[in-house]
C-alpha cells in the first residue's frame, strides 16, 4: 500500500513537474521572452479611453436620471454643460494623442 | 494512503513556493516564459492539493482512524454527511480547504484575465503564490491532516453543536467568503506593483469580489440559522467573536463594492479603494485566525490550537507589505477630481463607507477588546451583547436611511428641492406605516418602530426606483411593460441586483427587530397533563420518552400545541447524549407558522426523575424574514454579477483601441 502511494506520487509529481516547465519544453530558446505588456503609449491612450468612456456614461446616466425625474430640470441644464465640457476635452485629448502617434508613424516611415 | 496525502501536500507547497518565487523574478525581470511557468506552478498546485483533499475524504469515508484528523473528529456511528464534513470541521481540514479554493480560485481568476490585464497579471501570480505559500507551509510543518497512529476502536466524535445540516454547509460558504478576498487583493496590490492603476484590476476582480461577498453574507447568515437551531438560547446572533470574525471583513468589503463604483464613475476614492480591498482581506485572515486559533472564548471553541502565532505573524507581514506599497505609489493613486457637492451619490456613498467602516472597527475593537485588556490590565474582560447592539443601531439605523436616500440623488450634486421631490413618496410611505405601527402597539420597542419605518421608507424607495426606470425604460425604447422592465434590469444589472440586497437587509431588518423587540417568552415546570401559555398558544405536556437515534440517545418532551382551544399539531423538545463523544446537547423544537409569520420555539431544559420537565418557551416573531433575506440576498447577487455581454464586448474594443 506505502510503496503504491509512494509510486503514484512519483508519477504525480513528474506530470506536475513537467506541466510546469511546459512553457520552457515548448518553446526552449526563446528569442522573444519578454513578457507581453501595453507599452507606456498604450497605457496612457487606455487611460485616456476610459476618461471618454467615463464622460459618456455620466451623460448617459445625467439624461436617464432627468427622465427618471431624479434630476430637476434646472439641475439637468446646470450639469449638463460641464459633463458635455469633459466628454469633449477627453475626445479631443484622444484624438490629439492619435494625431501625434501617427505623426511619429509617418516619421519613422519617411526616415 | 497518508503516504500520498503528505506526498501531494509537500509537492503543492513546493509548486506554490515556486510560484511565488520564481513568478516575482518573471514580475520583476518581465520573462514571458518564467511567467507562465509560475502560473502554471499555481495550478498545479491546485491539482496536488486536490489529490491530498481526495485522500482526505477517503480516508474519512473509510473512517480510516489510523489518521489522527479522522479518529479526532468522526465516530463508526457518525452519519456519513457529517463524517465527510468532518473535513473542515477540523483546524487542519479546514486550512486544507483554504489552500483548495485559493489555489484553484487564483488558477481561475489569472486564466480569465490573461487578456484584460496582461500588465498586471506578472505581479497577480507571485502575491496569489505567496498567500497560497504561508497556508501550505501551516499543513505541510504545523498542522498536516495527515498525521497517523495505531488505530482506535473508535473515533471521539464530532462535537454535538456540529452534528446540524446547517454545518455542512455553513463553514464552506464562509471560506469561499474568505478566501474569495484574496483575489481582490492580489489584483489591487499587483497593481499597484506594476504601477498600472487604472480601471482594469477593478474590472477583473468585480464578479470576484461579489462572489466572495456573496459567499460570506450567505455563510453568515446560514450560521445565524445553524445558531438558532442549534445552540438553542432562542437568538439568532449573539455576536459571538467568531461570528464577528466573518461580519467585519463583509462590512469593509460592503463599503468597497460601494465605494468602487465611485472610482468607475467619477475616478475619485482610489486611495481609499485600495485600503479597503486591503483591510477586507487582513480582516479575512483575521477571522480565519480568530476562528482557528482559539485565542478568544467564543461558541466555537473546539477549535483551539497553536497556529495563532503563525497567523499573527503572517497579518502584521501583509499589513506592513500593503501599507508599504500603498505609501509607495499614492502620489500617482491620488485623484484629481473632487467631490462637487454634499449632496450627491458620491457623497451618499461616502456617509456610506464612513458608516460601514466605522462599524467594522466598533465590532473589532469589541472582539479584540479581552486581549487588550488582558495585556494591559491582566484581567480579559469580555464585551457584551449591549455594546454590540448600541453600535449596531447609532451606525445600522443611518445606513438603513441612506440605502432609501441614496439611489434617488444624482450624480455630482443634487439641489434639495429636487432631492425633496424625490423622497416625497417614500417619505409618505415611511411615516404612513410608522404611524400604522404606532396604533398597533409596535411602540413597545422604539428602536424597533424607528426600524421599520426606515425600512419602509427603503422598500418605497426601492419600488419608486423600478417603476420610474421602467417607465422611462418604456418611454425611450416603447416596448410593454416586462420587455422595459427587463431591459431596465438587463442593462444595470448591478444597480438592480443591488436594489435587491437592499430588499434583502430591510428584510433582514424586519425579522432581526421583530425577534429581537417583539418576542415573548415563558419559563415553567410542567407534570404531564398541565399546560403552560404564551404569545396566544397553549403547551401541553403529554409526557417524555427516550430514543435511540443515529449515534445518540434521544431525549425528548412530547408537548400538544393549540391555538384558541383548538390542537395546531405536536411538538418535541429535549436533549441529544451523544454516545462516542460523552456530551449532551440541546435539540429545540420549533413549530413554524408561515401565515402569522411567527416560530413557536420549545427548550426542554431540565427532565425530572418524577416525569416533570422544565421549559422555556418563546414566540419569535417575523424571524423567518431573516432565513427569507439570505434568499433574497442570493438573489439580487446573483443578478448584479451576472455577466454582461455588451460590457465585455465595450471593454474587449477600448483595449482594442488602446493598443492598436
Amino acid at each position: 500500500m506505502e510503496a503504491a502511494a509512494l509510486l503514484l506520487a512519483a508519477g504525480l509529481t513528474i506530470a506536475l513537474v513537467l506541466f510546469v516547465a511546459r512553457p520552457f519544453l515548448r518553446d526552449p530558446v526563446s528569442r522573444a521572452d519578454r513578457s507581453d505588456e501595453d507599452d507606456p503609449a498604450a497605457a496612457e491612450r487606455l487611460s485616456l479611453l476610459e476618461e471618454r468612456d467615463r464622460a459618456l456614461a455620466a451623460l448617459k446616466e445625467l439624461e436617464f436620471d432627468h427622465r427618471t425625474g431624479k434630476v430637476s430640470d434646472t439641475d439637468y441644464r446646470e450639469l449638463l454643460r460641464p459633463l458635455r465640457r469633459e466628454a469633449a476635452e477627453a475626445l479631443r485629448a484622444l484624438e490629439t494623442k492619435e494625431a501625434g502617434q501617427r505623426e511619429r508613424v509617418r516619421t519613422n516611415v519617411r526616415s | 494512503m497518508p503516504e500520498l496525502g503528505r506526498a501531494a501536500l509537500v509537492a503543492a507547497l513546493g509548486l506554490i513556493l515556486y510560484a511565488a518565487l520564481a513568478g516575482g523574478y518573471a514580475a520583476f525581470c518581465r520573462r514571458r516564459r518564467l511567467l507562465d511557468s509560475a502560473a502554471n506552478a499555481l495550478l498545479a498546485g491546485f491539482a496536488a492539493t486536490g489529490v491530498a483533499s481526495l485522500v482526505l475524504f477517503a480516508a474519512l469515508a473509510g473512517r480510516d482512524f489510523t489518521f489522527e484528523y479522522v479518529a479526532r473528529g468522526t465516530s463508526r456511528e457518525l452519519p456519513m454527511g457529517y463524517t465527510l464534513a468532518a473535513f473542515w470541521s477540523g483546524q487542519a481540514g479546514s486550512l486544507l480547504l483554504w489552500l483548495l479554493v485559493l489555489t484553484g480560485s487564483a488558477s481561475a481568476a489569472v486564466a480569465l484575465n490573461r487578456g484584460l490585464v496582461r500588465d498586471v497579471l506578472p505581479w497577480t501570480v507571485p502575491i496569489l503564490g505567496a498567500v497560497a505559500a504561508f497556508f501550505a507551509i501551516l499543513l505541510v510543518f504545523v498542522a498536516s491532516p495527515f498525521a497517523t497512529q495505531a488505530a482506535p476502536a473508535d473515533g471521539a466524535g464530532m462535537t454535538p453543536s456540529l452534528q446540524n445540516p446547517y454545518m455542512m454547509i455553513h463553514p464552506p460558504m464562509l471560506y469561499l467568503g474568505f478566501v474569495g478576498l484574496t483575489i481582490p487583493f492580489a489584483f489591487a496590490m499587483a497593481a499597484l506593483a506594476s504601477k498600472r492603476m487604472d480601471e482594469r484590476w477593478i474590472v477583473a476582480t468585480r464578479r470576484w469580489t461579489l462572489a466572495a461577498w456573496t459567499f460570506l453574507g450567505f455563510g453568515i447568515l446560514l450560521g445565524a440559522k445553524w445558531a438558532y437551531e442549534e445552540v438553542g438560547w432562542g437568538g439568532w446572533y449573539a455576536w459571538d467573536p467568531v461570528e464577528n470574525a466573518a461580519l467585519m471583513p463583509w462590512l469593509v468589503a460592503t463599503a468597497f463594492l460601494h465605494s468602487v463604483m465611485v472610482q468607475e464613475k467619477k475616478n475619485m476614492l482610489r486611495v481609499w479603494n485600495v485600503v479597503l480591498v486591503a483591510g477586507a482581506f487582513g480582516l479575512s485572515l483575521f477571522g480565519t485566525f480568530l476562528t482557528r486559533s482559539g485565542v478568544i472564548n467564543s461558541i466555537h471553541s473546539f477549535t483551539q490550537s497553536s497556529i495563532g502565532p503563525w497567523f499573527l505573524g503572517f497579518i502584521a507581514v501583509v499589513a506592513a507589505a500593503s501599507i508599504a506599497l500603498i505609501l509607495v505609489r499614492l502620489p500617482s493613486l491620488r485623484s484629481r477630481t473632487r467631490l462637487e457637492s454634499l449632496v450627491s451619490r458620491e457623497a451618499a456613498f461616502l456617509y456610506n463607507n464612513l458608516f460601514l467602516v466605522a462599524l467594522a472597527l466598533t465590532v473589532l475593537w469589541g472582539v479584540v477588546y479581552p486581549l487588550v485588556s488582558e495585556a494591559v490590565r491582566g484581567v480579559a474582560v469580555t464585551v457584551g451583547a449591549p455594546y454590540y447592539d448600541f453600535f449596531a443601531v447609532v451606525f445600522g439605523l443611518p445606513l438603513v436611511l441612506l440605502m432609501g436616500i441614496g439611489p434617488l440623488v444624482a450624480w455630482r450634486r443634487a439641489s434639495l428641492r429636487a432631492l425633496g421631490v424625490s423622497l416625497l413618496w417614500p417619505a409618505g410611505v415611511a411615516l404612513v406605516a410608522g404611524a400604522l405601527l404606532l396604533a398597533l402597539g409596535a411602540g413597545s420597542s422604539p428602536a424597533g418602530l424607528v426600524g421599520y419605518t426606515f425600512g419602509s421608507f427603503v422598500l418605497a424607495a426601492i419600488v419608486l426606483e423600478f417603476a420610474r426606470g421602467t417607465r422611462a425604460r418604456k418611454a425611450l425604447g416603447g416596448g410593454g411593460w416586462l420587455a422595459s422592465f427587463a431591459g431596465l434590469v438587463g442593462r444595470n444589472r448591478r444597480r438592480y441586483g443591488g436594489y435587491l440586497v437592499h430588499a434583502a437587509i430591510v428584510l433582514l431588518l424586519v425579522g432581526a427587530v421583530g425577534i429581537g423587540g417583539f418576542s415573548t417568552t415563558t419559563e415553567a415546570r410542567l407534570a404531564p397533563g398541565e399546560s403552560l401559555e404564551v404569545g396566544g398558544y397553549r403547551l401541553q405536556l403529554l409526557g417524555s420518552d427516550q430514543r435511540r437515534g443515529a449515534n445518540a440517545e434521544e431525549l425528548r418532551a412530547d408537548l400538544a400545541v393549540f391555538r384558541e382551544d383548538e390542537q395546531v399539531g405536536t411538538v418535541s423538545a429535549g436533549k441529544n447524549r451523544y454516545l462516542a463523544e460523552q456530551q449532551t446537547s440541546n435539540e429545540v423544537a420549533i413549530r413554524t407558522d408561515w401565515l402569522r409569520g411567527e416560530d413557536l420555539f420549545v427548550i426542554g431544559d431540565q427532565f425530572n426523575e418524577d416525569g416533570s420537565v422544565f421549559l422555556k418557551v418563546l414566540v419569535n416573531p417575523l424571524v423567518n424574514l431573516i432565513w427569507l433575506a439570505g434568499l433574497v440576498f442570493v438573489g439580487g447577487s446573483l443578478v448584479a454579477m451576472w455577466p454582461d455581454a455588451r460590457e465585455q464586448r465595450r471593454l474587449a474594443g477600448r483595449l482594442a483601441l488602446a493598443r492598436a
